[in-house]
């Protein structure tokens, strides 16, 4: 592939001798009388000691995690501003305020204290935006966030329980989303709870006590904003809370991954520390979401409750559709066939049972077993901490973009209407379309995904092998032109050669010499190797250093030596300064030392 | 009573008792009778003439030479003039192709010539008639109307809010009955087949009370036996009342609802903080 060498500078920093100041400044002066006074009674000090010198590493892609953890914060602050004023009842009030569209109307308590919210109470508006738009990009965050993880294979142990809290807390989270949206009791947030009620009486037999539970009657009732209330306000978050306190001391135990590269073993942590580095990254990061929300909520509408109107159970608007995150489960509902069956008078309404009770309960079975289910092939036990990039395990890779693209199938299904009203197709072939197309455009992206990775990974070992381009074109005596090839920096061929590619497994004899069965024959075994040709058959075998040290040579001794040794050179020479700065930056290699002093007793 | 026995037999008395029997036949018919549609002219001959003409060239080759429909499009003896002013006010008739649903558009025929040609189909036999403007619309109270002074707000601020408690019950109406495929903001929705309801930002409320009366296309009939035509109005003020109204909380963003706020929560929110983290991750100790 074409690509020249990186011309950036390689990473040189003078060394950064950290001079203790003799002489202590003001603002250390003015901290040191109570921060000894706090730590003569709470052992700071010994806590800052072995945490704030902690080492991450730096990529753009770790930091998507952060902002949902940032979007919650703010979502806490924003629905702490809102409980003050929000009234969760469904007792009918004439509503008298100041939106004169509504003037007069009979609606909830909720519905009308949320209208008074947007009109009447200073700021309530935004704040009612931020909050909407801050729960948003929570969960968008996490998918993204989970997606990292997933491609990366920074599920792998030690991190496969980190992993299910992550899960749980996607799963909470849409559940605090729906919770939330659901209790302006606008029209919307009606049709959305009729959705849900008609989702939990198409569970089978029990369906209908379960509704009766839950809505304390029939639909609407007059209860469920209140209970909905008190779990989105109280009971949700607080168990959101405990999983991110659990998730992040997780990180913080099994410290953090980091993406191969030169000096970045399975037991060191290459990147800066805690303090200051990413004390400030962070912080500061924290302030650039908190104002891409604030900004997103001062321009952008989100949720115009008033143009809803109050819930009224005989009314729906076209257009009715859940926030994103549930967009997938209306969208199976949308295209599944009206499939019913009546069984010794009991109604099973597989046509809402299958499509969201079923899908939704298969989405997060297989989010949580997967880490078990690669494990189980690979059979693979030891600890990683070393990223994969997403090509050097193409099933993988291929697996996770075929699900997103069931799941976007399911999700367009969930805008049908507006696919078809805006892109002027028919309603009903989009349906058609989609219903074939949640199985057919996954196994189509698998294949596609998975050739895709194998030729990068070929392509990396094609340029380990022949070179960079150097854009230095020679014309030869005869008259032919060919380009220049360099080798690739050492820094890259280290990172390029990192991954350890796997081998199928092999079915071992289900007998030993004496005919005693040694217990590998069996089924399950079977299946495993069976599984493990299916994930790593295709796998391109890695260069071994005999081969790139051949290759580097053949590279450097082509055909016009003069000239292309004196490019070596500079290059070569090049990547040596490189290497000796590298050795001595101001990059901290956290190794055995780091490793235990934060092992937690 | 003399005076009229004695003269029960003047010669002109037969003659004066036809011409009462007459009148009084004609008043009594005049007040029983159904009157005619009236629209804001009211049809003339000429009139009718001229739209038979316009008919004849542009509608019959579809509908009939004398509009008794053809396989091609229906008939239009019974339609009214007010299905006239509909279709062709709103640009659907004369229709480019035959579609799914034949989509509104720019006029073809100036005002006059659809007036017309309503006014030759209205001829042809009764239908909805073309609605007056009392019928679509509400009268909003100015404070010019009222008195100045402090009595005048008074009276001037329980007038606006009588208004809006009507245009309020518009807005319910409008919920319960056009939503389901209008949408809540009248910005319409899709239908089975390649249909849609169209949007009614913009519409003139005329042609939306039309619509309900004949119910074209797809749209199920909203007699004035279902909808009065004060309710009517009612809705239809409350429609422009709404887009008439600033969009409180920022840019509408096409009023696609939770659809749109997704792709934007991406687009946008995810987008753009990914973009700073990468931005984040390049700068500090790392930068040189």
């Amino acid at each position: 592939m074409a690509r020249p060498v990186s011309t950036d500078a390689p990473d040189s920093t003078t060394v950064e001798t950290p001079d203790r100041p003799e002489q202590l400044g003001p603002v250390f002066k003015a901290a040191a009388g109570p921060a000894k006074w706090a730590d003569e009674r709470l052992g700071i000090a010994g806590l800052a000691r072995s945490n704030l010198r902690k080492v991450f590493p730096d990529h753009w892609s770790f930091l998507l995690g952060e902002i949902a953890l940032y979007a919650f914060i703010i979502c806490l602050l924003s629905g702490v501003f809102l409980t003050l004023w929000f009234r969760p009842s469904m007792a009918e009030i004439e509503y008298e305020g100041s939106y004169q569209l509504l003037r007069g109307l009979p609606m909830s308590e909720a519905y009308a204290s949320t209208i008074e919210l947007s009109f009447d109470i200073r700021g309530g508006l935004l704040m009612r935006q931020i909050h909407h738009w801050g729960a948003l990009l929570f969960i968008a965050a996490m998918f993204a966030h989970m997606l990292r993880v997933f491609f990366t294979g920074a599920f792998r142990k030690p991190r496969e329980l980190n992993w299910l809290l992550g899960v749980g807390l996607i799963a909470i989270g849409m559940i605090e989303g729906f919770a939330g949206y659901s209790l302006p009791d606008d029209l919307l947030s009606g049709t959305g709870l009729r959705f849900v009620d008609g989702l939990v009486r198409s569970i089978p037999v029990v369906g209908t006590w379960l509704e009766f539970l839950v809505f304390g009657g029939e639909f609407p009732g007059d209860i469920i904003v209140a209970r909905l209330y008190i779990a989105h306000v109280l009971l949700i978050p607080g168990i959101i809370l405990g999983l991110i306190a659990a998730h992040l001391a997780l990180v913080v135990y099994h410290k953090h991954t980091q993406f191969p590269g030169p000096g970045r073993t399975e037991k060191n942590v290459v990147g800066y520390p805690l303090f200051p580095v990413y004390m400030a990254k962070a912080g500061g990061f924290f302030f650039i979401v908190f104002g891409a929300i604030i900004l997103m909520s001062a321009t952008m509408q989100i949720n115009p409750v008033w143009k809803y109107g109050a819930y009224n159970p005989e009314q729906v608007t076209a257009g009715s559709q859940p926030d994103w995150y549930m967009g997938w489960v209306e969208g199976a509902v949308r295209i599944m066939p009206g499939w019913e069956s009546h069984i010794g008078g009991t109604t099973w309404s597989w046509n809402v049972f299958l499509p969201a009770v079923v899908l939704m309960g298969l989405l997060f079975t297989v989010m949580g077993v997967y880490p078990f289910i690669e494990q189980w092939v690979t059979k693979d036990k030891s600890e990683h901490h070393l990223l994969e990039r997403p090509r050097n395990n193409p099933t993988r890779t291929a697996f996770g973009i075929a699900a997103m693209s069931c799941y976007a199938m399911f999700w367009l299904g969930g805008g049908n209407d507006i696919i078809a009203t805006q892109f002027h197709v028919s309603l009903n072939a989009v349906t058609y379309f989609l219903r074939a197309a949640v199985f057919v455009v996954p196994v189509i992206a698998f294949i596609v995904t998975k050739r895709i990775c194998i030729s990068l990974q070929r392509s990396d070992i094609d340029r380990l092998l022949h070179g960079a381009e150097s854009g230095i074109i020679d014309r030869s005596p005869e008259g032919g032109y060919a380009e220049r090839h360099v080798p690739v920096s050492d820094e890259e061929a280290f990172m390029l050669t990192e991954h350890q590619p796997r081998k199928v497994a092999e079915l071992e004899a289900g007998e030993d010499e004496t005919g005693v069965s040694t217990g590998k024959g069996g089924l399950k075994e079977r299946m495993r190797v069976k599984a493990s040709g299916f994930y790593y058959a295709d796998q391109p075998e890695k260069l071994t250093s005999e081969e790139l040290a051949e290759a580097k040579a053949h590279i450097l001794g082509h055909e016009d030596h003069a000239e292309l040794e004196s490019n070596a050179h500079a290059n070569g020479s090049q990547s040596e300064d490189s290497q000796s700065e590298d050795s001595q930056s101001d990059e901290i290699t956290a190794g055995e030392d780091e490793q235990a002093g934060t092992t937690p007793s | 009573m003399r005076l009229l026995s004695s003269r029960r037999r003047h010669p002109a008395t037969r003659a004066l008792f036809l011409a009462l029997a007459l009148s009084l036949m004609g008043v009594l018919y005049a007040t029983v009778a159904p009157t005619a549609p009236s629209s804001a002219e009211g049809p003339s001959s000429t009139q009718i003439e001229e739209g038979q003409a316009l008919y004849r060239t542009g509608c019959a080759s579809c509908h009939g030479l004398n509009a008794e429909g053809t396989s091609q499009g229906p008939t239009l003896i019974g339609v009214g003039a007010g299905s006239v002013d509909f279709q062709m006010g709103t640009g659907r008739m004369p229709a480019a192709a035959p579609h799914a649903q034949i989509p509104a558009k720019p006029k073809v025929y100036s005002d006059d010539e659809i007036a017309a040609i309503a006014a030759y189909i209205g001829s042809l036999d009764l239908g909805i008639a073309i609605p007056d403007i009392g019928q679509y619309s509400m009268e909003k109270p100015a404070r010019g109307q009222f008195p100045a002074g402090h009595d005048g707000d008074v009276a001037y601020e329980t007038a606006l809010d009588e208004y809006y408690r009507v245009v309020a019950i518009g807005g319910e109406l409008f919920r319960t009955n056009c939503s389901a495929c209008h949408n809540y903001q009248g910005t319409g929705g899709a239908l089975p087949g390649g249909k849609h309801a169209p949007s009614l930002e913009g519409v003139e409320g005329r042609y939306i009370l039309e619509a309900m009366r004949i119910g074209p296309q797809q749209m199920p009939v909203f007699s004035a036996d279902v909808i009065s035509d004060e309710e009517a109005a009612a809705m239809i003020t409350y429609l422009e009342e709404l887009h008439g109204q600033r969009n409180n909380g920022g840019l509408g963003l096409g009023g696609f609802g939770p659809v749109g706020e997704g792709l934007w929560a991406w687009l946008i929110g995810i987008g753009g903080l990914i973009c700073f983290a990468i931005w984040i991750t390049r700068k500090g100790v790392r930068a040189k």
